[in-house]
């Protein structure tokens, strides 16, 4: 058992777990934490991938923004403190039933591609992931159009959620 | 290094499923936008194995793991803020009682 | 494994003799590596937290000497002895979990502020040999672990179940979520003057020359942001007493609440060593090189042991010297409003460090090529002209504020003389 195997088996343990308790969860502050909980498994699966940048990205984004956003909409949308009443639909069999049948056949699909049991090879010495990383999110040759799309999507959101929020006081 | 391909992509064929349950069987409507940001994270899962294990000179796969945050991150901000709105004028946020335009 | 290569590089040779021992008490070698990293994350969260208990006692003394008083003087020699004494105090005093409270998320909230404060020591250089991990992003990852801290405030002042207590924590999670802006602008200041993100790396390549003599502003806004994101007075919103009482920790009694005092302390003076290191150089000693001093041709050698010591010292005035300052400004500034708070960042930070970012890259490519005194020059005067023409604008906008209420202003004061 090579120690990354145990990290990798805790990580989706964390995951995992985490995120059946989101779902399932009856108190929504719970679920975002529990979110949050999932969210830095995730952080740490990429560290493990050697993707430092988006491990970190990942804890500042969405730990440090989208968790925060989900945790103060709940407590804004909260007609009594104590939730009550069951937080599922009456049906809600039907939609186990389909994730467990799309799981099922995800997994088929997987082990149908040949050589898909392959481990990584080393990163080449000499290559920086960061440094190609930024050199490839800037470059004309590169991946610099969805960047600048992206910010300007950024720009729409932020528009149009302080728009859609906002109370006017008349 | 030790680690098959194949468990990164169970694993987040998992989460995405957990994350199709979660959307489809919550009656509120903050619940629903968290099972979608499981997905989100799911695919990331995999984009970011495959850039690793197939060519990790090719930045193709960590730069659409970077898109992916922009666009998750502009989605549950207009999203919440419209549930906010809603909760505002309806007083609800169960996505059942929210139908004034359904047939 | 001499007392050479002891006193060449202490650290390496403690590990390799503690590695050495657990291999030969029939241990698998994976194994004994992860034991021996565990005890040196072990040795490094030990040293933060005691140095914490030390730091409890310079916060004491500071005050009262700001204060013109004189600070705790009865227990021990000049009350060094005072911490322990706060430590049992709070250790003995009874927990009291309010009614209502969300048992599980009000107990981790405490443990979650003290531990993203800890994490920040695990990239903290304290010599050129002495560090947790060289990590190549260390400059985002300071921004993660504040996102963690302002994760723990919102559980905190939730679970509490109590009206003020939330209030507290909205506006201090407003505060910090605002004021991350300036700090990952202006971190981003050092990060093109070494190109590099790793913290190692920028204190590596301070070797030359400092970075507040190329960037003095950007110094300024990094330690106003960061003051900020302390929650320290002047932006201490959270424990406004007069206000809302304790801010989120109201209902935390006992050593719940010491957690979070000790955290805070702690993280403040972590701060102090950030802006020593991407700012003052970090552990460089001028003329200090990896075998001694260098005075031009005039060599005066040091064993290993000696230059890592030194450089470990240097490093530890000079975080001090930051927390002193951010002590300083504590004690001297009034408080400041919310609304106050957050127009200072949004329309006054924000737009200072981007176009601060902005002149700084492009001066960077631009005078890529002449040698450092013209490169310093340059960066130095673009910092003082964008610094002017700063002053200068708020000097207009403060005029004609002041035009625009005098004429409210006469007929009141005419009718007082008549």
């Amino acid at each position: 058992m090579h120690p990354d195997q145990i990290i990798f088996f805790l990580c989706a343990a964390l995951i995992l777990i985490s995120a059946l308790f989101v779902v399932i969860s009856r108190n929504l502050i719970h679920a975002a934490l529990w979110l949050v909980a999932a969210l830095f498994g995730v952080a740490v699966l990429f560290a493990l991938l050697n993707a430092n940048f988006l491990a970190v990205v990942q804890v500042v984004v969405y730990i440090g923004a989208i968790a925060i956003l989900f945790l103060f909409a709940v407590m804004l949308t909260r007609k009594d403190i104590r939730d009550r009443g069951p937080q599922m639909r009456r049906s809600w069999w039907i939609p186990a039933l389909l994730g467990l049948l799309i799981l099922a056949g995800l997994v088929y699909l997987i082990f149908a591609q040949p050589g898909i049991d392959r481990t990584a090879a080393a990163i080449p010495a000499g290559v920086d992931p960061l440094r190609a990383l930024g050199k490839a999110l800037v470059s004309p040759g590169g991946y610099v159009l969805p960047f600048e799309v992206s910010s300007i999507l950024l720009l729409a959101a932020l528009v149009g959620a302080v728009y859609v929020a906002i109370t006017k006081k008349s | 290094m030790h680690i098959p391909l194949s468990w990164y992509l169970i694993l987040a064929a998992a989460l995405f499923c957990i994350g199709l349950f979660g959307v489809m069987s919550r009656k509120n409507a903050i619940a629903i936008l968290l099972g979608i940001e499981l997905m989100l994270n799911a695919v990331n899962i995999n984009l970011v194995a495959f850039w690793r294990y197939l060519d990790p000179t090719k930045m193709a796969g960590q730069a659409f793991a970077v898109i992916v945050f922009a666009v998750a991150a502009a989605e549950v901000a207009v999203g919440l803020a419209l549930i906010i709105s809603v909760y505002r004028r309806r007083n609800t946020i169960i996505a059942d009682e929210i139908d004034l335009m359904k047939w | 494994m001499s007392l050479q290569d002891f006193l060449a590089d202490p650290i390496l040779f403690i590990s390799n003799w503690l590695q050495g021992l657990l291999v030969g008490w029939k241990l698998p070698s994976g194994l004994a590596t992860v034991i021996v990293f565990l005890i040196g994350i072990l040795a490094l969260v030990i040293f933060a937290m005691l140095f914490d208990i030390f730091l409890v006692w310079v916060e004491r003394k500071v005050v009262a000497r700001f204060q013109d008083r004189l600070g705790p003087n009865r227990i021990g020699p000049f009350g060094l002895i005072q911490p322990f004494a706060d430590i049992i105090k709070l250790v003995i005093k009874e927990d009291i979990t309010p009614d209502g409270a969300d048992k599980v998320v009000y107990n981790i909230a405490p443990v979650l502020a003290a531990v993203s404060v800890i994490i920040l020591w695990a990239v903290l250089p304290l010599s050129s040999k002495i560090f947790g991990v060289d990590l190549n992003v260390a400059v985002l990852y300071l921004v993660a672990a504040g996102a963690l801290g302002t994760l723990a405030i919102i559980m905190a002042g939730w679970s509490s179940n109590n009206k003020y207590a939330l209030l507290g924590a909205y506006r201090m999670v407003a505060n910090m979520v605002s004021y991350e802006i300036p700090m990952v602008v202006t971190l981003l200041i050092p990060t093109i003057l070494a190109d590099t993100m790793s913290l190692n790396g920028i204190t590596q390549s301070q070797e030359t020359i400092w970075y507040v003599f190329l960037s003095p502003l950007g110094m300024l806004i990094f330690l106003i942001s960061s003051i900020a994101e302390l929650g320290r007075s002047p932006f201490d919103l959270n424990e406004a007493e007069s206000e809302i009482v304790a801010g989120f920790h109201i209902e935390y009694s006992g050593m719940k609440f010491g957690w979070f005092y000790a955290s805070e302390l702690l993280h403040a003076f972590t701060f102090g060593g950030f802006v020593g290191i991407l700012f003052f150089g970090g552990w460089q000693v001028p003329f200090l090189m990896a075998d001694g001093f260098h005075f031009g041709s005039f060599v005066v050698a040091l064993p290993g042991i000696g230059v890592i010591l030194l450089q470990a010292v240097a490093f530890m005035v000079k975080a001090m010297i930051g927390y002193w300052v951010i002590m300083w400004v504590k004690y001297s500034m009034p408080r400041i409003r919310i609304d106050q708070m957050l127009a200072f960042n949004w329309k006054f930070l924000t737009p200072l460090s981007l176009v601060l970012l902005s002149a700084t890259a492009v001066l960077t490519k631009l005078l890529s090529g002449f040698p450092l005194w013209i490169f310093g020059v340059g960066m130095f005067l673009s910092n003082l002209l964008i610094g002017w023409i700063t002053i200068e604008i708020l000097r207009f906008y403060a005029h004609r504020q002041r035009r625009l209420e005098e004429p409210l202003a006469q007929p009141a004061s005419v009718a007082a003389r008549r």
